[in-house]
């Protein structure tokens, strides 16, 4: 699903320049739950931002899916993130003024599929996360595990390849961290690909296969055994 | 345009910001009320001038004499000059292929008028048939002086509608009835009206040839007027007079042997010389009124266009969330440019819909010197309206333009 060679990135400070990731290479299969753990500086969030299509490396190759990704324009990353990526974030990232379901129909809205089949869409996510009663509710009548559960819904919602989550639990307290993490397994239950960036040791643990990243390289890249999530809920 | 999802997007934007959305417009409606306003009046200058030229053929020519100022061919200033019926037919011979309506005046001097043994205050005057058209009269009875008249020394006169008020209030029928003037009896053939009202009904006309043999005139002619045919353009029309007021002067001088320096022995009166005079004025104030117009949209349109950056400014974090979620750079333009282009469209409309209302329902009592009812036409309307949406796409470009330029990465980052 995920193939990355040889990748490298560094970000010019000034008049000397601060190598990020110095040759990155790993694969990730098609259903793989994968944890990406690393001390601050350790580039982890530039791997993500890359893979997210967000940033562009400055050598080596990324191939989502059996499509390689370079020299992407705007347009077309728009396009790539629209069809191939689901994004989860630290902070939602919510739009305030519109509803959870409208939330969740956003990325749908972008793929031009009709309002009618929108709304179906965005409800039957919403549903899978539990959130039906709450569709016509703003952000800001959630609770931080209800927004993440939106947010999540709404990464569902364009029924992507892979989904990248950025500290999905950093904001949220234990026991909804592991409400989060459970329904995160639950999905890669259904054969989903899902890549998790965090920095706690018990969430990494809750995916099935952990790369630590020390200093823009891979240190450990383990297969753990899966601890579920559900028997803390 | 025709997108709902992103009208529902911008009604949304627009609900939550309900205070800022309406300072704004506020700013370009009253843009667009100043433009329409001064624009009505530009047109209402216009008006007024063309209602004060309406009095008279608007291409009428007069010609009247004084003494002359300047010694020439061994003659004295001083000599006052008189111009004879032999000038006025020279004239009409030579320039015949141009002139339209001709006339010379002779003013009877003391002349008393009576009716049934009543006094009537009003002057008289010997004139030519074509002097109903140069002045612009009409006809309200019976017929006005015409050349059978002049050719038999008929004693004939014709009155104006308020003469007609004042000496036969009882509802006698005029034509035919009799004036005594200075002791001779004129039969009233005809009663006219002035556009002008009544202070050009003070006259009393009768044929020409009458005046100056009952009067005393022999040949003597007090004034000439002249219209010229109507030419295609206004320019060319305004050249011709202008030509056919020159030769003409020439003419009267050198037969009267007066300096052509002379600027007062004969005095040449041309009504479209002074039109074109007041038309250009008009243009110049209303290119002012444009412009001073033109720069207050632009201020309402900065206003726009701070209001919108500031939008996006607010709005980064939304806009790199929509990014990420898959909108190209072209739909964060479109959304940003559409949402400027409905604000200001909109209270353009207002401040169009207002200021014209205004003028509509107040334009028509405005009758001070010079302005008569203000008004805009459908086509300055029209124009502001494409000026309104090009300042509105003006006022969203930048803003949005900024707006597609956001990096997800920094829009998302947690600060």
């Amino acid at each position: 699903m995920i193939e990355i060679k040889d990748l490298h990135k560094s970000y010019r400070m000034g008049s000397n320049s601060l190598h990020v990731l110095k040759g990155i290479n790993f694969t990730a299969e098609s259903g793989e739950l994968v944890a990406i753990m690393g001390s601050s500086g350790s580039g982890k969030s530039t791997l993500l931002n890359i893979l997210g299509m967000l940033d562009e490396a400055d050598s080596g190759d990324y191939t989502l899916d059996g499509v390689p990704i370079k020299n992407l324009n705007e347009t077309k990353a728009a396009k790539y993130r629209n069809k191939f990526l689901g994004f989860i974030f630290q902070s939602f990232n919510l739009i305030n003024y519109k509803s959870a379901l409208e939330n969740v129909a956003l990325p749908l809205y972008y793929q031009r599929i009709p309002r009618k089949e929108r709304q179906e869409r965005a409800m039957k996510y919403l549903g899978q996360v539990g959130l039906k009663e709450w569709a016509h509710h703003l952000p800001s009548e959630l609770s931080g595990g209800q927004k993440q559960r939106v947010a999540i819904a709404r990464a569902m919602a364009a029924e992507p390849k892979v989904l990248l989550a950025d500290e999905p639990t950093g904001a949220l307290d234990s026991t909804t961290s592991y409400e989060v993490m459970d329904l995160i397994q639950k999905i890669n239950d259904q054969g989903n690909t899902i890549l998790v960036v965090t920095h706690e040791d018990d969430i990494a643990h809750m995916c099935k296969r952990i790369i630590h990243l020390k200093d823009g390289v891979i240190e450990k890249d383990e297969k753990v055994t899966q601890v579920r999530a559900s028997q803390y809920v | 345009m025709f997108d709902i999802e992103r009208w529902q997007e911008i009604f949304d934007t627009i609900r939550k910001n309900k205070l800022r959305t309406f300072l704004t417009g506020l700013s370009v409606a009253s843009g667009i009320f100043i433009l329409v306003i001064l624009l009505g009046f530009g047109q209402g200058m216009q008006n007024g001038i063309a209602k004060e030229f309406e009095n008279d053929a608007s291409n009428r020519i007069a010609v009247w004499t004084q003494v002359t100022t300047k010694a020439y061919k061994g003659l004295n200033p001083g000599r006052s000059i008189q111009m004879r019926n032999g000038n006025l037919n020279h004239i009409e011979t030579r320039f015949s292929d141009q002139l339209e309506d001709r006339s010379g005046m002779f003013r009877v001097r003391n002349a008393l008028v009576n009716y049934k043994k009543e006094s009537v205050g009003y002057s008289v005057q010997g004139i030519h048939g074509g002097y109903q058209f140069i002045e612009n009269q009409f006809i309200s009875q019976g017929r006005y002086i015409n050349y059978e008249d002049h050719r038999n020394v008929s004693k004939v006169a014709v009155i104006s509608n308020t003469i007609k008020k004042e000496i036969f209030k009882d509802g006698t029928d005029p034509l035919g009835e009799y004036l005594d003037i200075s002791g001779l009896k004129f039969k009233i053939v005809g009663v006219y009206g002035d556009m002008a009202g009544e202070r050009e009904e003070e006259r009393i006309f009768i044929p020409m040839s009458t005046a100056q043999r009952v009067f005393n005139g022999a040949d003597r002619v007090n004034n000439l007027y002249f219209t010229l045919k109507p030419v295609e353009n206004f320019e060319q029309a305004v050249a011709e007079s202008m030509k056919f007021s020159k030769d003409m002067k020439s003419y009267l001088q050198e037969a009267h042997t007066v300096s052509p320096d002379d600027e007062s022995a004969i005095n040449v009166f041309n009504t479209l010389e002074e039109v074109k005079r007041f038309f250009n004025l008009i243009t110049g104030i209303k290119m002012f009124f444009w412009f001073v117009g033109i720069c207050t949209i632009i201020a309402g349109v900065v206003g726009v266009s701070n209001i919108m950056l500031i939008v996006v400014k607010e709005r980064t974090r939304e806009i790199g969330v929509r990014k990420a979620l898959g909108a190209k750079p072209w739909s964060i333009v479109g959304m940003i440019l559409h949402e400027a282009i409905f604000v200001t469209a909109i209270s353009g409309f207002a401040g169009l819909i207002v200021s014209m209302g205004l003028l509509e329902i107040f334009g028509p009592y405005i009758e001070v010197d010079y302005i008569l009812n203000p008004t805009v036409n459908f086509n300055v309307a029209l124009t502001t309206v494409f000026v309104l949406i090009f300042a509105g796409a003006v006022a969203g470009f930048f803003p949005a333009w900024r707006a597609a330029n956001i990096q997800v990465i920094d829009a998302l980052r947690d600060e």
